[in-house]
């Protein structure tokens, strides 16, 4: 039998096996966005039922745009991506050099950095907002004995300190993500050119940025993608910690579009505004594939 | 000189990852009026105050069956359904692969407050608030193309010639992907589950969004509402915590490998 009539014959069964998971997806995922781009182009407010649901074109971006809540949620997410991802990426392959080099306690170090990000985002959110904590905090206490921070200091009254326990929350969650990403990296250099080098008498510095990190940019590259991606759909830690707070000066995009379309009932602005994060999203992803994409093939070739 | 800075830099790290778990579990064991004291390293009281009230007073088990329920039975569904559709991807003529592919990841990475209004006037039509099912086809969004995903790229990595040899002998396909194609997946079958479980566990916003009261309050939305407007009530919040990191433990102690393989292949490129 020839390869073409094979494929032929396999392609109903393909189409069968593939058609329970594509439903799944069309249902409750591309119809879901779909219905969201149609309510950002009506007015509706749960509310106001007997408003019904007018068409009403571009109106709630054009609201949006002129409405500074929603344009300082979206420099806060922006800047909270911004502030984050640098952090982990750094501690993240720093972890990966420690877990790769450990010749003992393999496991229980692979352990003690997969916790913190297996347990849920809310818990890793309560367990900093309590370090935080004016009354109980060790960090606030520790920060306060060494004079860091005044007597009294609250971190989550201030509107830019509040962002400090979300960060460090943040970072402390996902480093271990980013450190197992770029250990499989590590893994795949040959112990052999390190060895190589230090015969001709390179450092351990000089070993680090002309072989080490080369080797390991494409999954810094994944990694930062993955974890901007996260970063700019932040919701767990800002809700719990500090609810948006003060005011709204940690309230992130997501936040306030949960907040106007779950609590204000305002499904068309709502949608508006959550279609803000979804472009904010691909807008990265696109860049980042477009840009560095290229810097992967060639490191590969 | 090398290694005793490398060392301690390790130890300041895993001391950093570990310090604040530590920090929770002495906490959620120390009477609610030594929790406003100066902090020790090492406690001196011991109580089990904290979790008798936990347990007691407000009933912890009931959104630790909701959330066991609801990862347990999301997993249960997405699990066969990605593998048949990963193993179509993987192995059969599927025409526009690379396109399928694409829409799959993009849909797992959907942000999930981009499609929570819709889903809830879905649900709501359906009369399926504050349901299992009403959570469990929500999961399904993120876990299904997550699952095609990790799956696609396990099955990927395993040999044809086995399952070849088997259509040689006379196997149909199904028959040589069951028999001989499956038990080969089953390690990249087990680590998808693991991470399946685990994004379900942890999931909050849709659970937030579409549970209505305490008899469907999953764990993390349970223990994110103990607080008051005025007071948080640490002791048992923490020793709520303690509770919710329990299942991911015992997944990490005992099947640390599997995730890490699942992560990685996660990342690879499809």
């Amino acid at each position: 039998m020839t390869n073409a009539a094979h494929d032929r014959r396999d392609l109903p069964l393909a189409v069968l096996l593939m058609l329970p998971a594509l439903c799944l997806v069309l249902v409750v995922g591309l119809v879901p966005m779909a219905m969201t781009v149609w309510e950002a182009l009506h007015g509706r407010d749960l509310r106001l039922p007997w408003l019904g649901r007018p068409f009403v074109g571009l109106a709630n971006f054009v609201e949006a745009a002129g409405d500074s809540r929603f344009v300082d949620a979206l420099g806060h997410t922006v800047a909270f991506a911004l502030a984050s991802v640098p952090i982990e990426i750094a501690l993240g392959a720093a972890l990966a050099l420690v877990m790769h080099a450990a010749v003992r306690a393999r496991g229980a170090i692979r352990a003690a950095a997969l916790l913190p990000w297996t347990i849920p985002t809310v818990v890793a959110a309560l367990i900093w907002r309590f370090l935080f904590d004016a009354q109980t905090g060790v960090l606030t206490r520790l920060l306060q004995s060494t004079g860091i921070t005044s007597a009294g200091f609250d971190w989550f009254v201030h509107p830019l300190a509040a962002w400090v326990p979300i960060v460090a929350a943040d970072v402390w969650k996902t480093t271990p993500f980013v450190a197992i990403l770029m250990l499989a990296g590590l893994q795949t250099i040959d112990p052999s050119l390190d060895d190589a080098a230090r015969m001709d008498g390179a450092g351990p510095l000089r070993r680090f940025f002309t072989i080490t990190l080369p080797l390991l940019w494409p999954s810094i590259v994944v990694a930062t993608a993955f974890r901007v991606l996260d970063a700019l759909r932040l919701f767990d830690l800002a809700y719990v910690m500090t609810g948006g707070g003060p005011g709204t000066s940690t309230e992130p995009l997501s936040l306030y579009a949960f907040a106007a379309l779950m609590q204000r009932l305002r499904f068309g602005y709502g949608a508006a505004l959550s279609i803000t994060v979804f472009v904010l999203t691909f807008a990265f992803a696109l860049i980042w594939i477009r840009s560095m994409g290229r810097t992967l093939a060639g490191e590969r070739s | 000189m090398r290694r005793p800075v490398a060392v301690a830099g390790s130890a300041v790290l895993l001391t950093g990852l570990a310090l604040p778990l530590y920090w929770m579990l002495v906490a959620s064991f120390t009477p609610e009026a030594e929790l406003f004291e100066a902090p020790r390293l090492i406690p001196s009281t011991l109580s089990l105050a904290h979790y008798r009230a936990l347990f007691d007073a407000r009933d912890f088990w009931i959104p630790i069956r909701n959330s066991l329920v609801v990862a347990g039975a999301t997993t249960a569904v997405a699990l066969p359904v990605a593998t048949a559709c990963a193993y179509a991807i993987a192995r059969l003529p599927v025409p526009g692969r690379g396109v399928l592919l694409s829409v799959i990841l993009a849909v797992s990475m959907f942000p999930q407050i981009s499609i929570v209004g819709p889903l809830y006037l879905i649900l709501r039509a359906l009369r399926l608030l504050n349901t299992y099912p009403g959570l469990v086809l929500p999961y399904l969004t993120f876990s299904t193309p997550l699952a095609v995903w990790l799956l696609t790229a396990f099955i990927r990595r395993l040999p044809r010639d086995l399952e070849q040899a088997a259509m040689m002998d006379g196997a149909s396909r199904l028959r040589a992907a069951w028999d001989v194609l499956l038990p080969l997946a089953a390690p990249g079958i087990a680590s998808t589950a693991i991470l399946t479980f685990l994004y379900c566990w942890n999931e909050f916003l849709f659970a937030l969004s579409f549970t209505l009261g305490p008899e469907r309050y999953t764990v993390p939305v349970s223990v994110m509402l103990f607080r008051s407007r005025y007071r948080i009530p640490w002791g048992e919040v923490l020793a709520a915590t303690v509770v919710a990191s329990i299942p991911v433990v015992i997944l990490v102690l005992t099947c640390q490998r599997r995730i890490v393989a699942g992560l990685s292949a996660g990342a690879s490129k499809g």
